[in-house]
């Protein structure tokens, strides 16, 4: 068990003139389970494979501990990845795809018998050791990839979106038991995923990336309350914050509707994006006037998409109400704001938070 | 079989048929001779030289003259156990390049990977003939005419482009996450392509190494030039039939037979293998 160290990490890949991954620099503790997140393309995969020795380095460096592994190969890294189409051996049985990698360091048969066994209890896989990966479910996959993990108690557990090859009811499973693996190993993890809930749940931390630059790395709550940037805002959380840009036009106003920024310090000459979560709105009989577009109503809550007319264009916004809520499509509504609202700046950085409020 | 018959959507019944014909009558005109050959290994010579007709009694004395006779210099057995060394020596020497080398090509290409394919391919422009004069010379200088081990280097030499070529085609559809796991799980180099990549390429290689057989088993232009004395090879004793003696069509067509016989024996057994692995990159 180790901590890891990007440190101003740089990948290019070969002919692009942008770097899949910039400068990255993160400490993940020791034990820690780090997520890393991004949409696609944002590097968060050639981060983790760079961490596994897969990429090469053009800058920077990566530490293991105390060593520097930049130049290490991956077999010399001591770590253990779970890939997201697991990479399980054909040819070999399960006990043997889980006792592959001590087979590699010779590791007596008894001994490494001994640890597969171990592993398959804790993953229910024993009924299993004899078979086939093409004679396993897609879940069962799934646990004989993490077994073959945790065989080896590597310094790091590497995971490039090991879950999204399962059915969604399964997934929502898996994702807590490896969050409790993982607390129970103590090994320091970073998991790699482009699902939000997923990151938000079982992350420790959240990385956020964004064309290979590392947004914030903070809690999930940090992250969902405290968004660095306009990026991060509209990233974290589903359905997403209703982000609304401002052109100066006077007192900033939504559809028409002064906001009360209250402390909040506006240039009033410059563009600003305001943003505020859906629970930080309500259908109510005062506020911005909007029209009704769809009802979600997923039974615990209901999602209304209201469109508002906002500084010459329809503008969609989500607001999210307590069922029983009824509602036609065309419903001429009001939204009321009491959550609290960021103010991004024109490049985009949260200048403030502000208790949300229409004058 | 009864009842409906599954026509894809569009295709009129006789085209079918017609192309169904057509199809079975190129076959038959392909197999023909091979027919013909096979039916006159069984008559005797007077039958063979006569006019076709496939009313006589089958024997098999010309084969039991085949394999006792000695046409030219060896016996037919000497030059089929000389054929079997030079083509299975031969095919060992080019997997245990090729397997490396399209290894290396596949997992850790060099720069400039497409040049070294196309060298390997362009070894094959050259017309035989223009290479023939070269490599007697060698072999005179190296001692080594008339042996069965220029059989066995020219054989390499001839196979190990195209064995390249295919094997990486092969390695190409192990899905590259395996190598990496196996690269993380801690195996060295020979480790990933011994417990990883082949065997799940083994149909790709058994291919490939059926192949090379039978290239090596059917070569005769090499041997009549640098080898048509001691170390004959079949395809030189079946030829040598022709030229050194009158008409024996019936004794020619038992030599050819056999002379086929382990090519397509082992064409019948690694056909499914075979199959597979010529088909590996059309279906995962």
């Amino acid at each position: 068990m180790a901590t890891v160290t990007f440190n101003g990490a740089t990948r290019f890949y070969p002919n692009t003139d942008r770097p899949a991954v910039a400068g990255l620099d993160l400490e993940i503790a020791d034990g820690e389970l780090l997520v890393l997140v991004g949409p696609s393309g944002s590097g968060k995969s050639t981060a983790l494979r760079m961490l596994a020795g897969l990429e090469p380095l053009d800058g920077g460096q990566i530490c293991i501990g105390d060593r520097d592994v930049s130049t290490v190969r991956p077999r010399d890294r001591d770590i253990a990845m779970v890939f997201q189409n697991y990479a399980l051996y054909p040819n070999l049985t399960v006990a043997e795809n889980m006792g592959f990698a001590l087979k590699q360091q010779k590791v007596p048969k008894d001994v490494r018998r001994e640890k597969v066994e171990e592993a398959a209890g804790i993953l229910d896989l024993v009924p299993f050791l004899d078979r086939k990966p093409k004679n396993l479910s897609g879940g069962q996959r799934q646990r004989v990839a993490m077994g073959r993990a945790i065989v080896r108690s590597p310094q790091v557990f590497l995971m490039d979106e090991p879950l999204s090859n399962l059915d969604a009811k399964l997934r929502v499973q898996t994702r807590t038991e490896l969050a409790e693996l993982q607390e129970r190993l103590g090994v320091t993890t970073v998991y790699v995923t482009h699902d939000q809930v997923e990151a938000m749940t079982m992350g420790h931390r959240v990385a956020v990336l964004k064309d290979g630059v590392l947004q914030q790395c903070d809690t999930p709550q940090n992250l969902y309350h405290h968004p660095q940037n306009e990026f991060v805002a509209g990233f974290i959380g589903s359905p997403a914050m209703n982000l609304v840009a401002i052109t100066p036009d006077g007192a900033p106003a939504l559809a028409g509707v002064e906001l009360n920024l209250g402390t909040a310090d506006v240039d009033q000459t410059e563009p600003i994006t305001v943003g505020f979560r859906p629970e930080s709105a309500r259908i109510g009989s005062t506020g911005i006037p909007g029209v009704v577009r769809t009802v979600e109503d997923l039974g615990s809550e209901v999602f209304v998409h209201v469109v508002v007319e906002h500084q010459g264009a329809s503008k969609p916004l989500v607001v999210k109400t307590k069922p029983p809520f009824e509602a036609k499509l065309g419903d001429q509504v009001h939204i009321d704001l009491d959550g609290p609202m960021h103010v991004f700046d024109a490049a985009g950085a949260r200048t403030a938070t502000t208790e949300a409020a229409l004058r | 079989m009864s009842g409906h018959e599954t026509h894809v959507v569009g295709e009129r019944r006789w085209v079918d048929g017609v192309l169904g014909v057509v199809a079975w009558l190129v076959g038959a005109l392909y197999f023909f001779p091979i027919l013909w050959m096979l039916v006159n290994s069984f008559k005797t010579e007077l039958e063979a030289n006569g006019p076709p007709s496939i009313a006589f009694s089958p024997t098999a004395e010309r084969y039991s003259e085949v394999v006792e006779s000695s046409s030219g210099v060896l016996s037919f057995t000497e030059a089929f156990r000389n054929s079997g060394l030079v083509t299975v020596a031969s095919t060992i020497v080019v997997l245990l390049l090729a397997i490396p080398a399209a290894y290396a090509l596949t997992i850790y290409p060099v720069k400039k990977w497409r040049d070294v394919l196309f060298f390997f391919i362009s070894t094959k422009f050259l017309p035989l003939v223009a290479s023939v004069l070269p490599l007697w010379i060698l072999a005179r200088e190296l001692n080594l005419l008339n042996t069965r081990l220029v059989l066995v280097i020219l054989y390499t030499a001839m196979n190990l482009p195209l064995a390249v070529w295919m094997l990486r085609s092969f390695f190409q559809e192990v899905p590259k996450e395996l190598i990496e796991a196996a690269e993380i799980d801690g195996a060295s180099l020979l480790g990933q392509l011994r417990s990883v990549i082949l065997p799940i390429a083994l149909p790709g290689i058994a291919a490939t190494a059926l192949l090379c057989l039978i290239f090596a088993w059917n070569e005769y232009f090499f041997a009549v030039q640098l080898n048509a004395a001691d170390g004959q090879t079949v395809p030189i004793w079946v030829a040598a039939n022709v030229s050194t003696r009158g008409n024996f069509i019936a004794k020619l067509s038992a030599a050819s037979v056999l002379a086929s016989l382990p090519v397509v024996i082992a064409g019948w057994l690694a056909q499914k293998r075979m199959i597979r692995g010529l088909a590996m990159g059309a279906i995962k």
